[in-house]
């Protein structure tokens, strides 16, 4: 980021060589075009879905899915209003998994990034070999599943949503190497000459001073809990635990399940799916769940830069 | 180095309070990793019993019969075992080229750009289809495809031609499977890469510029060399994950839909849809499969790099 913002700055003073030493004004031009279009091609998908989320019923079932509905109106999202609990319920649960998760996996991370950061620690290599093997080798799917939905008796509890994607080897890797790098050593060994714990030092030394790298692993993890889907669909049956992206995958696969296996799906599952949105309040889901990721990915970019190119350096 | 000569002095001294200290942070993690990683990996031996739920997890185990390479045997007899793993590695392989050719020619072309601004603004839009779940994007799909309201059916239409029943077409779904997930990608390889292009010294290039070098000629003879150990390292991760496919894309996207059953169906997919049938024994013996696979490809691929270059290897 740092090495964007010197560039930026001596474009602004008249340094005259740039200017020479860059592409023809119409490859400029040519990349520009070939830029816009692909820029527009990651964006208009979302607008189709804007536009249907405010189009009238009526007017799709007779036009079909337009860029400018026929008919503007609310419809989708007064359905869904009055669907009330249904869709609250899964908002509420969207937004627990994200916060707790998020506050919870930060803190897991950062604990056993800062404790490989130290060097000399008795158990380095032991820890280093448990953070590291389940990045080359892990036990499957099947195994998983049998672990958490029957061993640990998760199936059916929010903990489900939340426990299993908390740590991952790579986030753990980022915090370690930030440390490693950012947080000098004789600080951490002026506190401990005037008697601070470990515990102290984590919380009252070492996280304050860290916190690009706790906005980077929170924001990982922030989005891996609201974008998530996999976990509902593997542990969640019952449609009182559903989060925003398990209802709408619900509704856009189990239409047709319904018709096939009313009775596998559930009571409660099955009164929800008879109340199913119609086609512009779908739509209107997926843009409550895409609107606060639009609105805020922005400004958090450079948070995630800056954690993929950490990711890239070995400590 | 730092490594061993931290294990060097700690072999030395003795346990102290420090050691107790952070044994006692890393504590909850290691706890952590044991529950969702390590159990995992011993539950995979379920691979070679006939699993049969029956109580909790540990009774079900204990009581399923060994049944040593059955599952396998079965597994390997079927047809589809094989179409499935040919599916798992075409799309990998493609995925993993066009995975660093278009982000790589993306992200030297953004920065040949002559306007900054506008460069950001394209990096941001094409970075977003990273943030959206599958199951947003195969709502954003359905938008498209959809038989009778979809807007490609609806501009064949309005053309005067047919309408096609997009979700039962296999020969359209690889190519198009292959451009979702450049379309969900490229956005984020090219943040990756950009990092790496801006941290390059821009003293280089000005000296390549002074002695009569083409933008070409720098392309070629700076940036992408200094680009080698990044692409190294991408393809190192996306070769070790040769025998794991990207579920949402394979399964959410097409919707499940069974005619398209012979070219979507990739080793994940087939894993859960087993597991979901409740035929455990093909399941873990698939997992088992993907896992071993799985760990052989990444630690083949670190050491090919390690041979060639030790300072890209992961390991």
């Amino acid at each position: 980021m740092d090495s964007v913002k010197i560039r930026k700055r001596r474009k602004d003073e008249p340094d005259g060589f740039d200017r020479f030493n860059r592409v023809s004004n119409t490859a400029n031009i040519i990349l520009n075009i070939i830029f816009l279009l692909m820029a527009l091609l990651c964006i208009i998908p979302v607008l189709l879905v804007v536009a249907i989320s405010f189009s009238a019923e009526a007017s799709i079932t007779e036009y079909g899915y337009r860029f400018i509905p026929k008919i503007f109106s609310f419809e989708g999202y007064e359905f869904l209003l009055s669907q009330g609990k249904m869709i609250i319920r899964a908002l509420g649960v969207s937004v627990f998994v994200t916060i707790v998760g998020t506050a919870l996996g930060v803190l897991l991370t950062t604990l056993m990034g800062y404790v490989l950061s130290r060097p000399g620690y008795k158990l380095n290599g032991f820890l280093t070999m448990v953070v590291f093997i389940p990045m080359v080798f892990n036990g499957g799917l099947v195994s998983t599943y049998y672990v958490v939905s029957q061993l640990l008796e998760l199936k059916n509890t929010v903990w489900a949503l939340i426990l299993p994607l908390s740590v991952s080897s790579f986030n753990v890797v980022i915090c370690r190497t930030f440390f490693k790098t950012t947080v000098p050593e004789s600080l951490i060994e002026s506190a401990k000459m005037d008697g601070a714990s470990q515990f102290t030092i984590f919380s009252r030394i070492v996280l304050p001073i860290s916190k690009p790298v706790l906005a980077t692993i929170g924001l990982f993890l922030c989005f891996a809990y609201w974008n998530d889907w996999y976990q509902s669909m593997l542990y969640i049956e019952d449609s009182k635990l559903y989060s925003l992206q398990a209802l709408l995958n619900a509704i856009l696969t189990n239409i047709q399940m319904l018709a096939k296996n009313a009775a596998t799906v559930g009571l409660g599952a099955a009164e929800m799916l008879a109340n199913m949105p119609q086609e512009a309040a779908r739509m209107a889901i997926v843009v409550i769940i895409v609107a606060p990721i639009a609105c805020a990915y922005p400004f958090f970019q450079k948070y995630f830069i800056s954690g993929l190119t950490l990711g890239a350096v070995k400590g | 180095m730092a490594k061993k000569e931290g294990k060097v002095k700690a072999k030395k001294r003795r346990w102290n309070k420090d050691d107790t200290e952070l044994t006692l942070l890393a504590l909850p993690t290691t706890i952590w990793y044991f529950l969702f990683c390590f159990l995992p990996m011993f539950g995979i031996i379920i691979a070679f019993k006939d699993f049969k739920i029956n109580g909790g997890f540990l009774k079900s185990f204990l009581t399923s019969k060994w049944v040593g390479f059955n599952n396998f045997k079965f597994l390997f007899s079927t047809r589809d075992i094989w179409m499935i793993v040919r599916n798992t590695l075409a799309y990998n392989i493609v995925f993993i080229i066009l995975g660093i050719v278009v982000p790589v020619a993306a992200a030297i072309a953004i920065g040949q750009l002559h306007s900054k601004k506008l460069a950001k603004v394209y990096q941001t839009a094409m970075f977003m289809p990273y943030f959206l779940s599958w199951v947003v994007v195969t709502a954003l799909v359905w938008a498209f495809l959809s038989y009778d309201k979809g807007l490609v059916n609806n501009t064949l239409e309005a053309m005067g031609m047919e309408r096609q029943q997009w979700y039962m077409k296999p020969a359209m779904w690889p190519p198009f499977l292959v451009f979702m997930n450049l379309w969900k990608g490229v956005g984020y390889g090219m943040v990756v890469y950009l990092a790496t292009i801006t941290g390059i010294d821009k003293s280089y290039y000005e000296a390549a510029g002074i002695d009569g070098a083409t933008i070409w000629q720098q392309i070629r003879y700076i940036t992408l060399p200094l680009m080698k150990t990044v692409i190294i390292l991408m393809f190192i991760m996306n070769v070790g994950r040769i025998f794991y496919s990207d579920f949402g894309l394979f399964y959410q996207v097409p919707r499940d839909s069974n005619s398209l059953y012979d070219v979507v169906y990739t080793l994940d997919v087939y894993v859960y849809k087993q597991l979901m049938t409740s035929t455990t024994g093909m399941s873990a013996a698939a997992a088992f499969v993907q896992s071993v696979a799985g760990c052989i490809t990444i630690l083949t691929a670190n050491a090919v790099v390690r041979k060639f270059d030790r300072e890209s290897a992961m390991i």
